[in-house]
């Protein structure tokens, strides 16, 4: 078998001006083979939409190369057709007009534009719906279009990117079907399939190999080949036993080795954006449970999508209000204790928690005070984190910063002058 | 990109189709007729005389009618060529957006002499130089927008629909058709009608001009005016205001209608809305047989044609570009070219820069003194003007805004009352002060207002209609009424609308100074004191540093209060009263 893409040594990093860059992707090499389904995996934020990017030749890697077929693609990826999360339909043109502009790159005449793209609108269901336009359909619909669009011009690799995500559960997983029945009974030409996603169950359910990228920056933590036979039954044991596994991958910390003599010099952890009330319902639901509980299994139970349910555990941990280990979740003393206690009392823990764990708070908190009016813009701060993170993500770590401090009452904020000051100084 | 794309069968020649294709005919023909006039022999001596007689009315009707159709080519010509570059090369951007910028807020009715000699010595001996001068005044007052407006759009393009042009490997021209061009259409189609309505004002201030002494006249219905103006003639003023009320809805019903009911098509979101605009005349078109195969036979095929072209074209200059960018000194390259094209540009401007600061050298200190003085007074009329709009505008346009039954039946009225040239009106007025022995220094002011307040009525009453219902609700719940309702409901919600039309009415208000301080009727004359009378008595003098000072002071006024005032309660309306 030869490498149909070649992914080797990507590094991608976001420059900020005058500052140290913020990298998102660290080292990657993925080469991927003709026949395979390829899943790519991870929390959301872990840069696996910016490597699928990379991969169809839209954005470049800061280092690194990726081949196809063996060269090192400049532009775009000659060989790869994409698939949208948010479907990217032209609303003003017709089902068959969108499919034809699969075809608009590529030397044939009007005619035979037409005849290919009917075959594939045929291939993909979508027989009848010729002369409709995207806001006639419902979003099953517009994803066929879209991936009819992504079908007709025959690529050797088709990426799609969370193009699941978008459906109602009954839609997607009737989608993810057709997608599988047309790939395993070949036919399409396709000779690959990369899908980005955060479905943990979809990718075991579709994908021949998954690859698992941890958080900021993002790496490959796990590259693991799924050898159950198909068409699989998502409630058998090995089935099971494979999500579990991808759950513990997922949630391990990365441990990176920093002497903490250097605490200026720390790098910021990014934190999990999760409102305070989503946290406490999280913790409440946890303790009404009162048992020690696989993750998946957890997941499952509260019928949540990884998107919003790791980013609970992620806080829930971070706050040391429940930890995990292997996979499974459980509550501390002072996640029982927030649990049951009342509105008040909640804050005061939230508080003592927060200023305990996230030592950036502590360091606000110490900066208010040595001022004499007790105030300090929030650029001051956003900067401190820009360091970190680039502009755009400080001021949204900022806002949850905020956010935080106001429900554990450490700081105040006036929106309007764009000022941060403590509580007590009103 | 088809204009219909619907089945053929399904029409059948009808009794509308004959009426299409006579129609056609005409259409062909007058436009024939009318160019001819356009390039006849001319000099300021012996020109073309206006006959004030109704019978010529519809001849001078449709010579003002192609002026402004031509004008209205041009600008979108300019708008894809210019927005397409500022938006596309990052060089290009830093330095069109701002030049943009101060286009859109200088007043260009000040630049109309200076074009008309430019013009004329272009065109020696021929009316296409004044005709030229004419457009280009109108064509001034529509591109600015409407760049603007396409220029948005570019940049503002979605990610993901950007992205899927690039995987399925569109060159610059396919995106250009199948992406940026729809996406902007609505925009455009939207801002080339306010645009269009706006150029009137300017149709009617620049077809009658008197430049360096000398008096001109274009063959046209703002001249037929102007010359019944100083004939005295009260029955010839009133048929060319008949004249161009007819024009301005003929074209609105025909023309702009139903572009707003196609360009619908070109919507981004994906659900369908329930108060779709309708045109009594597109589905006219859209049913008939004759406009299908006109379509068919010769607008496809020209367009196949076009697009093919333009295809290869695109195919290679990417082509191209790639070898360009295989060269190992991409940056020295782009660097040198960046350089050559900024002193190119230098060196363009050096001349007209270094004669202009000649004539202000010569020019007494005392007298900038006094320009700035005069500028003071225009400026103050212009505040005026826009604080006695807001007074009315206010209550009314909110009144009409929260009603739909009222906003449905004056919305179209008000919406001809914007496009109406004010400058039309301005001889009634003139002699009811006359005739009252009004003081011109204030009276000015309310011509200036004439033309300016539809701006701020228009913007109140859809800030009041974009109101979400949900708030009306929960004040009357809370029993929030009177004047408490006003400022923590009605106030803040229309703000940024408020804004919006403020500042187009400043932009209006200085325009109009221009042709509002100073007016006549027959024989008196009545002039008030401010840079706009200023600026339209050297012109008709042909004072040249005189011309170019006044314009200057007024450009700087437009600027600076543009930057402190307008710029800052943009922001505001922005951060704090944004409904979302």
């Amino acid at each position: 078998m030869k490498n149909l893409i070649e992914i080797k040594n990507v590094n991608k990093t976001f420059a900020i001006e005058g500052r140290s860059a913020a990298s998102i992707l660290e080292n990657i090499n993925i080469s991927i083979q003709e026949g395979e389904f390829l899943a790519i995996l991870g929390p959301s934020g872990s840069g696996k939409s910016t490597l699928m990017r990379i991969i169809a030749g839209l954005i470049p890697a800061s280092s690194g190369t990726v081949s196809y077929l063996g060269s090192p693609i400049e532009g775009v990826n000659p060989g790869v057709a994409m698939v949208f999360q948010s479907f990217a339909l032209f609303p003003w043109l017709s089902v068959l007009e969108n499919v034809m502009l699969g075809l608009e790159g590529k030397n044939l005449t009007k005619g035979e534009k037409q005849t290919k793209a009917l075959q594939v609108i045929d291939v993909v269901g979508l027989d009848g719906f010729e002369n409709a336009y995207p806001k006639e359909l419902s979003g099953g619909m517009r994803q066929r279009v879209g991936i009819g669009r992504a079908l007709v011009s025959e690529p050797d690799v088709l990426l799609m990117d969370e193009a699941f995500s978008a459906l109602d559960v009954l839609t997607a997983e009737n989608l993810r079907r057709d997608l599988l029945e047309l790939w395993l009974d070949k036919k399409i030409p396709t000779k690959a399939i990369i899908l980005v996603t955060h479905g943990i169950e979809e990718a075991v359910y579709m994908a021949d190999r998954a690859i698992i990228l941890s958080k900021s920056p993002a790496e490959i933590i796990k590259d693991i080949n799924i050898t159950i036979p198909r068409w699989r039954d998502k409630k058998s044991p090995e089935f099971l036993a494979i999500v579990d596994e991808i759950y513990s991958f997922m949630t391990k910390k990365k441990i990176t080795a920093l002497p903490p003599s250097l605490p200026q010099l720390k790098k910021l952890a990014q934190l999990p954006q999760v409102s305070a009330g989503a946290l406490t319902g999280f913790l409440e639901l946890l303790e009404d449970l009162n048992e020690k509980i696989d993750l998946y299994k957890l997941a499952n139970r509260f019928m949540m999508d990884i998107e919003d349910f790791f980013p609970l555990v992620e806080l829930s941990t971070l706050l040391q209000f429940a930890q995990v280990v292997e996979g499974d979740i459980e509550l501390t003393a002072e996640g029982i204790q927030f649990a049951r206690a009342t509105v008040l009392e909640r804050k005061k823990l939230f508080s003592k928690q927060l200023l305990a764990h996230v030592p950036f708070v502590q360091q606000m908190i110490t900066i208010l005070q040595s001022k004499s009016n007790k105030k300090m813009n929030i650029e001051f701060f956003e900067d401190l984190l820009a360091h970190t993170f680039g502009d755009k993500k400080a001021q949204s770590q900022m806002a949850l910063l905020i956010s935080w401090e106001r429900y554990a009452e450490l700081v105040e904020y006036d929106q309007d002058k764009e000022q941060v000051y403590l509580e007590s100084t009103i | 990109m088809a204009v219909f794309t619907a089945n053929v069968s399904k029409r059948k020649f009808s009794i509308a189709d004959c009426f299409i294709l006579i129609f056609i005919f005409i259409l062909f023909y007058t436009i024939l007729k009318l160019g001819a006039g356009m390039s006849i022999p001319f000099s300021p001596e012996q020109q073309p005389a206006m006959i004030l007689d109704p019978s010529m009315l519809p001849y001078y009707a449709g010579r003002s009618l192609l002026r402004m159709f031509i004008a209205f080519g041009a600008s979108l010509l300019f708008t894809f060529i210019y927005g397409y570059i500022a938006a596309k090369n990052k060089f290009a951007q830093k330095l069109l957006i701002p030049l943009l910028d101060i286009l859109q807020s200088v007043p260009v009715l000040g630049f109309l002499s200076v074009t008309i000699v430019a013009f004329m010595a272009l065109f020696p001996g021929s009316l296409l130089g004044v005709e030229c001068a004419s457009i280009f005044a109108i064509f001034t007052g529509q591109a600015w927008n409407m760049t603007f407006s396409f220029y948005h759009s570019l940049i503002t393009a979605p990610e993901d629909l950007q992205e899927a042009a690039a995987v399925l490997h569109l060159n610059w021209w396919q995106k250009l058709i199948h992406l940026e061009i729809p996406l902007s259409m609505i925009g455009l189609v939207w801002n080339g009608m306010m645009s269009f309505g706006g150029g009137w004002f300017f149709l009617a201030a620049s077809e009658a001009i008197s430049v360096l002494g000398e008096n001109i006249h274009l063959p046209g219905v703002g001249s037929f005016l102007a010359s019944a103006v100083e004939a005295g003639d009260m029955e010839a003023i009133y048929y060319s205001i008949a004249t161009m009320l007819i024009m301005i809805i003929l074209v609105d019903q025909l023309f702009w209608r139903p572009l707003v009911v196609w360009s619908q098509k070109f919507k981004l979101e994906l659900s369908e809305s329930d108060d779709v605009p309708s045109s009594f005349i597109y589905n006219l078109m859209h049913r008939s047989v004759i406009i299908h195969l006109i379509n068919k036979w010769i607008f496809s095929p020209l367009g196949s044609a076009i697009n093919y072209i333009l295809n290869q074209l695109a195919d290679f200059s990417n082509f191209a570009a790639k070898g360009f960018q295989h060269g190992t000194h991409r940056q020295w390259h782009s660097y040198a070219l960046q350089i050559c094209f900024s002193i190119w540009f230098i060196y363009l401007i050096a001349g007209p820069a270094q004669e202009a600061f000649g004539m202000l050298a010569a020019m007494e200190p005392s007298e900038l003194l006094a320009i700035l003085q005069l500028g003071f007074y225009t400026f103050i009329r212009v505040m005026i003007a826009l604080f006695l709009g807001l007074i009315w505008t206010i209550p009314v346009g909110v009144k009409i805004g929260l009603t739909p039954k009222l906003s449905k039946f004056f919305q179209p009225l008000i919406q001809i009352a914007a496009s109406f040239p004010a400058n039309m009106l301005f001889p009634f007025i003139t002699i009811i002060f006359i005739k009252y022995n009004v003081n011109f220094e204030w009276g000015s002011i309310a011509l200036m207002m004439l033309g300016t307040q539809w701006y701020i009525l228009f913007n109140v009453i859809a800030g009041a209609s974009s109101i979400p219902n949900d708030l009306i609700e929960a004040a009357s719940i809370f029993n929030i009424r009177g004047w408490k309702k006003w400022k923590t409901l009605i106030l803040p919600s229309i703000f940024p609308h408020l804004v919006t039309g403020l500042i187009t009415a400043s932009g209006g208000a200085w325009n109009a100074s221009i042709v509002s301080e100073l007016v006549t009727w027959h024989e008196d004359n009545l002039v008030a004191t401010g840079l706009g009378a200023y600026i339209s008595q050297v012109t008709t003098e042909g004072d040249w540093p005189k011309i170019v000072l006044g314009i200057t002071v007024m450009c700087i006024f437009v600027v600076i209060i543009n930057r402190l005032v307008w710029r800052r309660l943009y922001r505001l309306a922005e951060v704090k009263y944004h409904i979302d």
